[in-house]
């Protein structure tokens, strides 16, 4: 059986065309990524990095809104930019998101309801009016708000919290095989980020799809999520085991990103930071990304950029540092997240 | 309504803009009713007459009695800026969407149209093909279909601007992920959210129409009978008015084409405000 | 350098705006102190009124808002000052960096004429160019950055230099107190360090006393000294930065602690149950009562709680005390 949905050797440039890829003149959002998440992989898995890391553009590929400049987006083996209308309807009701901003996802000129009823009606999700509504209100009694204070109203009537659980009732409710959450928490007040994320991974558990969260936030990451994927400017640094990669990460990157996580314990200071910052001499494009900011760094590293070292059981990283493991095949990075295991933490 | 009046007051241009249109339309309806408008048309009345009683607004020297050639002349005017306008925002709707949604060759198709066609000055197109008409009787209805060819692209470019930015805003791709067409989200998700800026378009291109409508008339490329304002504001300068001292024929025509074109860019100014938050002055 | 020594009194200070829907309280009675050379935090989500404390120390409430209370700075009341006065006060003695400061630089004017812009205004002279330029020079090295980027345009500077500018300014005239409003807010959490770091290593060199607002418990955990913990205008809890993690006080810190995650703790997710209040005629009482786990139906819904010192050094305003 194909996987659900596939990067195969992405490629995403801005400002250029794919040919000056490695001329420094164009933005390389993603470098020959490939990535495969299948049916059967019921867990959270997080795409990390800062602004200019790629996982925004791996979102926007993932659910057809950017086209690649090379390579393939496939949806159960079939490339989403060659699908005719009827494989193209069920790809978009299968890959579903949450988005960052609760503002934004609505039209200030509807109502809330706006948004869950209209996927109802060009899904078939109910046969009448009343129950598409029954749908609705038992999918937001279940993410804990109340159909009558939310049903009926305008999206400047609510408050952001409200807003964005919302967005999680409607993916309840259209039940995808894959859900994309970007950035989901982060313009939410503190006090309601918990609750929103047991949600999601509440959501996760019940339909047993999984889910890409996309964040910069590794406290978060840790919290809901069980794999986690480090990226930095387009290219997968780090992978693996969420309780690995951040109590203990091998990729000297991933380890500058975890240094610099304020933990909400004034026992738990920053600790060193391990970074070096040198000059723009060095071309970054033919090796390692972070080559020029590692304090590892050697001559191997600007030649050619490493492949995926094991570096332990779930645990990869992309670092010459590791040259001694065996090599993983970027396409069998999702070989070593196991499928379809009962959910490994307890909520 | 008191909504509607309580808004005004904090967005007086709105208010004012729509406020002397109003006036205006009463003007012309309300005004044909009391004077007659057969008198707007020559050798009806004794010519030349400075205004008085019977004629609070004067003759000209063609014998129109010149009250009546405001109050139909208003009207006429008005008709103009309308055909001119609706038809204009109507292709400037059409293309701004398929070329700022759609995008791709399309977009650089009519794109570029555009930009050629706004390179050429739009008086010596509205000349050229004004004049192939001269042995056509020169109506207020033809009148506003030949302004109505420059006045289209400007609304054409702005939309497809709107549109652009638009296409990219979150509830957007909601809706692409909740199964809507191409042709669904274009008139349901963008059009409502553009009305403000549809309706200031169209202000705009009324404005557009008339302002260009009596460029043309002015030079005499009209109807001759009509009493437009810019073809009163032809004969104005055809029986050199200011030299016989017949100030009351160079005021009026004037005073109206202010309160006409003054009023539509008010109304387009408040739009403005309406449709574009950022300009707002505090809620 | 004195820490005992309290630098800022703030005393029941009342910032309401009064418009057409009611009055909102975005402030209503805080009190505060900062110590001489110590970094306070404070903490709070939207809607908390942390924003509207440093606007009203700053004395940049417009009409329709209204300050009320005491702002006292090393014995002046800054609220009793007149405009001029307190004009002369920004920048020299209390100087902020506020939000979003990063995006508000002049795009149109180096970097150096933006330092200088402020300084001038207040009166300061050099003696010769070159005296200037030096100090431009010491002034970006204190924020870690090269002399050069005084020639520059914020569109030439990255996020993180661009806020390293704007602390520059801030702390150009060497004040008293600097507020940093979400100083790290757009930043990324590598950058976010750095420029965090920065700021408390010059705070401790020139001996300023800081307060940071902002809603990012990790970040103030990090970085201060003491806590203050706001909810819907009102100060819920104070106290010493450690005590406050490892003993909270108030239910609100108690839950908002408990929600955050921390290493070793995975998979549990403990939220705080329904809305902060309205601030527009906010409803008598407790602010947090309908949201607090220990609420006492009889006095909280009913009557706000006294704000008091219930140990030594630990202020809080909750009936459990």
């Amino acid at each position: 059986m194909p996987p659900l949905i596939e990067l195969r050797n992405v490629t995403k440039v801005f400002g250029g065309s794919i040919k000056d890829k490695d001329t420094g003149k164009v933005t390389v959002a993603l470098d020959d990524m490939t990535f495969v998440l299948e049916e059967d992989f019921p867990h959270i898995i997080t795409v990390a990095g800062e602004s200019g890391s790629g996982k925004t553009t791996m979102l926007m590929l993932l659910l057809g809104f950017y086209e690649p400049s090379a390579g393939e987006v496939l949806y159960n083996g079939k490339n989403i930019w060659k699908m005719d209308k009827e494989e193209t309807k069920d790809f978009r009701r299968n890959v579903q998101a949450i988005f960052q901003d609760p503002f934004a996802v609505y039209n200030p000129f509807y109502k809330v309801d706006n948004l869950l009823s209209i996927p109802i009606k060009n899904f078939g999700l109910a046969k009448n009016k009343d129950e598409a509504r029954s749908l609705m209100e038992s999918a937001l009694t279940r993410v804990g708000l109340r159909p009558e204070e939310t049903l009926g109203r305008f999206p400047h009537q609510l408050s952001g919290g409200q807003r964005q659980r919302i967005a999680v009732a409607r993916a309840l409710i259209l039940r995808p095989k894959l859900l994309l959450a970007d950035e989901p928490v982060s313009m939410v007040d503190a006090s309601l980020r918990a609750t929103l994320l047991k949600q999601i991974r509440d959501l996760n558990q019940e339909l047993e799809i999984p889910v890409l969260y996309i964040t910069h936030d590794l406290t978060t990451a840790y919290h809901v999520s069980d794999y986690i994927l480090v990226m930095y400017k387009g290219s997968v640094m780090e992978a693996g085991d969420v309780e690995k990669v951040i109590r203990d990460p091998q990729h000297p990157y991933t380890r500058l990103l975890v240094n610099s996580i304020p933990w909400p314990d004034p026992n738990m200071l920053w600790g060193q930071a391990a970074e070096v910052v040198r000059g723009k001499s060095i071309t970054e494009n033919r090796g390692c990304k972070f080559a020029n900011r590692c304090p590892h760094m050697t001559n191997m590293c600007i030649q050619s950029p490493p492949p995926l070292y094991r570096v332990r059981e779930g645990q990869v990283a992309a670092c010459y540092l590791y040259q001694g493991s065996s090599v993983i095949e970027r396409a069998d990075l999702s070989a070593m997240f196991p499928k379809r295991e009962a959910a490994s933490v307890k909520s | 309504m008191s909504g509607f009046l309580s808004y005004v007051k904090r967005n007086p241009s709105l208010g004012i803009g729509l406020g002397i249109l109003l006036f205006l339309l009463l003007f012309t309806s309300v005004g044909r009713l009391i004077v007659n408008p057969e008198n707007a048309y020559p050798l009806k009345v004794p010519a030349n007459l400075p205004p008085g009683p019977g004629y609070p607004f004067g003759t000209d020297r063609q014998g129109r009695d010149l009250l009546a050639v405001m109050v139909v002349g208003t009207g006429l005017t008005l008709q103009i800026g309308a055909i001119a306008g609706s038809i204009g925002l109507g292709a400037g709707i059409v293309l701004g969407f398929v070329a700022g949604y759609y995008g791709g060759a399309l977009d650089t198709i009519i794109t570029s149209f555009i930009d050629v066609y706004m390179s050429i000055p739009s008086f010596l197109i509205l000349i050229l093909i004004a004049s192939t008409f001269r042995n056509i009787t020169l109506g207020v209805v033809e009148m506003g279909l030949i302004v109505s060819i420059v006045s289209w692209a400007g609304p054409a470019r702005a939309i497809r601007a709107q549109v652009l930015s638009m296409r990219e805003r979150p509830f957007v791709m909601m809706a692409k992920l909740g199964g809507m067409s191409s042709f669904e989200i274009v008139m349901k998700e963008l059009v409502p959210n553009l009305l403000p800026f549809l309706v200031m378009s169209l202000s705009q291109s009324v404005y557009g129409g008339i302002a260009a409508s009596l460029g043309l008339e002015a030079l005499g490329i009209g109807s001759r009978r009509e009493p437009t304002m810019g073809m009163t504001l032809f004969y104005v300068n055809y029986y050199s008015a200011f030299l016989v001292g017949m100030w009351w024929w160079i005021i009026e025509p004037v005073a109206v084409i202010v309160l006409t074109l003054t009023s539509l860019v008010l109304t387009s100014i408040g739009l403005d405000e309406i449709a574009n938050p950022r300009v707002r002055r505090g809620v | 350098m004195n820490n005992n020594k309290v630098l800022l009194d703030i005393r029941d200070l009342k910032t309401y705006f009064y418009v057409k829907a009611g009055t909102v309280k975005a402030v209503d009675g805080i009190d505060l102190q900062l110590n001489s050379g110590t970094k306070l935090g404070l903490v709070g989500e939207s809607g908390s009124g942390k924003s509207t404390v440093a606007l009203s120390m700053m004395r940049m409430i417009r009409p329709p808002g209204t300050v009320q209370g005491q702002i006292n700075l090393d014995g002046v009341d800054l609220l009793k000052l007149s405009a001029e006065e307190m004009r002369r006060m920004r920048l020299s003695q209390i100087s902020m960096i506020p939000q979003g400061a990063m995006n508000s630089l002049n795009p149109v004017m180096r970097v150096k004429d933006q330092v200088f812009d402020g300084m001038i205004d207040h009166g300061t002279n050099w003696a010769s160019k070159k005296e200037r330029e030096e100090f431009l020079a010491e002034l970006l090295r204190i924020v870690e950055l090269p002399p050069k980027v005084g020639m520059m345009y914020p569109h030439e500077l990255s996020g993180g230099m661009k806020q390293r500018v704007c602390v520059a300014i801030a702390i150009s005239m060497h004040p008293k107190i600097l507020i940093a409003d979400e100083p790290t807010s757009a930043l990324d959490v590598v950058i976010q360090r750095q420029v965090m770091e920065t700021i408390t290593r010059l705070a401790r060199d020139m001996n300023l006393s800081m307060i940071l607002i902002g809603h990012d418990m990790g970040l103030m955990a990090q970085s201060v000294d003491r806590l203050a913990v706001m909810y819907a205008g009102h100060m819920m809890e104070l106290g010493d930065v450690k005590e406050m993690f490892s003993d909270p006080l108030h239910p609100y810190t108690v839950a908002l602690i408990e929600s955050l995650p921390i290493l070793g703790n995975r998979g549990v997710f403990k939220g705080i149950p329904g809305i902060p209040p309205s601030v527009i005629n906010p409803p008598p009482g407790c602010p947090f009562h309908n949201r607090c786990n220990r609420m006492m139906p009889d006095i909280c819904p009913h009557k706000a709680a006294p704000y008091k010192e219930v140990r030594p050094g630990r202020w809080v305003s909750c009936h459990l005390y």
